[in-house]
């Protein structure tokens, strides 16, 4: 049975990039763009997914809101797409080609309940 | 022109305009009177002219005699009592004239309508593109059964049941309300692509009225663009991977019928014109920030334009393969995507890609293995082909096959 699944990109958040030119942003997007393309040309590819912006902000309880970037954190949040898959372990396969890997960040997996179910 | 070749060519050109604004004029549910008038009009034609000549102006001679008979028509049915007595209650009803608009504004603007009543939602694909090739382009039904492989039955039924419909759908011939013209215009442009690739990819051997497949949807996809909220960067960007794609239909095809594929084609045969067109209807694809599936094809097409190899051309056909799959997956553009990776990337790293795919039923996917392995696997590469040769369905497809192995291998003894 096909399930989907969430994958998250984490990675340390480096507080001060400098800004990438766009040659640099290009050759930055080829291998996402790669293996993005590599899983949806075998059709697993349920969501190209999003990248994430470095600012935001966490809501907690009475009214406590904190403004990111978040130093606390080591991994933040940088993007996710979800797949298509018939198990875990086949997510898991297909997420080996992620560029994130590549540079110090991990996917974190996670099955994906339908809401009706 | 010769008698004999005027009355098919007018039935073409103006079959579709007539039946357009009679079926408007009686409604939808009366689509079968609009026909069989505009029929009598053409045996009446095909009679008449043979005895006493050919009329000066043919065209108004059949505009003239198919607004006869539909007057007739009207006065003895009681759609008279129910749609245009009322309409004329306050004017001399019986003296007055019935307006029968030709004119050239009413034309165009009825067909435009009549396309988007044929691609409604309510219609099924394959219906539309029966619906279209018959009302909107003027064929008949064997030329629809030679296009599509077929006899002239099963075609005829097909037909039959989508007008079938189109009645029962009470389908009106108006133009959307502005705040749905994007999403019909959807309909419509599916329809348009899938008639464009009827015509281009059709394993018919009647290249002539392939050509004229191709030609009509470019035609009513320009119609499209003559209006203005019809004019949109998608409609743009499927007419200009239509022109593209056109501009290498004397390329593609032989003296024989047969099939040039792309890395053997005389890019002289090329057309020019098509392509300049291509490209201009690209920019003007361009305005605003949608990108659709047409946009991403239409961009790989122009890149096909371009015969020299490079490096940048590869990879630029290569993003937009991984673009054009995340918006919507086809075995086709996975197998395309895996071949631009091959000559952007490497064969090697193709290669892995490819073994992942296992379109195990596709004889296409056998043949890229194979041309992957050629220079690294003699034995790999001979295996492939040979699996391709037994998949392939169609004479042409083995054809090609065998052509390869021929080439490449010569002297293997096929198993």
């Amino acid at each position: 049975m096909t399930n989907e699944f969430l994958l998250v990109f984490r990675r340390d958040y480096v507080s001060k990039e400098p800004p990438l030119s766009p040659e640099q942003m290009q050759a930055m997007m080829k291998p996402w763009q790669d293996w993005i393309g590599s899983i949806a040309a075998r059709n697993k590819l349920s969501n190209p997914g999003n990248r994430l912006a470095a600012d935001g902000m966490v809501i907690k309880p009475n009214n406590v809101i904190t403004n990111g970037p978040y130093v606390e954190i080591k991994e933040a949040i940088g993007g996710y797409i979800i797949l298509k898959a018939d198990s875990m372990e086949e997510a898991a396969e297909l997420s080996r080609g992620c560029p994130i890997l590549n540079i110090g960040g991990n996917v974190e997996i996670r099955t994906i309940i339908p809401m009706d179910n | 022109m010769q008698e004999n070749e005027l009355i098919p060519h007018l039935f073409r050109t103006e079959y579709r305009k007539i039946i357009a604004v009679l079926t408007k004029l009686f409604g939808m549910e009366y689509l079968h009177a609009a026909e069989d008038i505009v029929s009598d009009t053409f045996l009446q034609a095909a009679e008449t002219w043979g005895l006493k000549g050919i009329p000066q102006n043919p065209t108004a001679w059949l505009y003239s005699v198919s607004k006869n008979k539909a007057i007739d028509f009207l006065r003895h049915s009681k759609l008279f009592n129910a749609k245009v007595a009322p309409a004329l209650k306050y004017a001399q009803a019986a003296m007055h004239p019935i307006e029968i608009d030709l004119s050239n504004e009413n034309i165009r603007d009825t067909q435009l309508q009549m396309m988007f009543a044929i691609c409604h939602p309510a219609i099924s694909p394959v219906a539309q593109i029966g619906l279209s090739l018959n009302l909107l382009c003027g064929f008949g039904v064997e030329e629809i059964a030679d296009a599509f492989l077929t006899n002239k039955e099963t075609i005829y039924k097909r037909l039959k049941r989508a007008k079938e419909k189109l009645r029962a759908g009470k389908v009106k011939i108006e133009m959307p309300p502005p705040a749905e013209i994007d999403s019909r215009l959807d309909t419509v442009l599916t329809t348009l692509y899938l008639l464009f690739s009827e015509g281009y990819y059709s394993t018919s051997q009647n290249t002539t009225l392939r050509k004229d497949f191709c030609l009509e949807a470019m035609r009513l996809n320009l119609m499209l663009l003559e209006y203005q909220h019809t004019n949109t960067p998608a409609a743009n960007a499927l007419l200009s991977l239509m022109c593209f794609h056109s501009s290498r239909f004397d390329a593609r095809i032989d003296k024989n019928g047969e099939i040039v594929l792309y890395e053997e084609q005389d890019e002289k045969l090329w057309n020019k014109e098509l392509i300049a067109k291509g490209e201009y209807y690209l920019n003007q694809a361009s305005r605003g920030k949608q990108v659709t599936k047409y946009h991403l094809e239409a961009a790989i097409a122009y890149w096909h334009t371009q015969k020299e190899d490079s490096v940048n051309k590869w990879e630029n056909i290569l993003q937009l393969y991984n673009r054009l799959l995340q918006l919507e997956y086809s075995p086709i553009a996975a197998l395309n995507r895996t071949y631009a990776l091959s000559k952007a990337n490497s064969k090697q790293e193709a290669i892995i890609e490819a073994e992942k795919l296992q379109l195990k039923h596709s004889h296409l996917y056998y043949s890229l293995l194979a041309h992957l392995y050629m220079d690294s696997n003699k034995a790999k590469s001979i295996e492939n082909l040979e699996h391709a040769l037994r998949l392939a369905k169609t004479e042409q497809d083995r054809r090609v096959i065998t052509q390869s192995i021929a080439k490449h291998f010569p002297g293997t003894s096929l198993h």
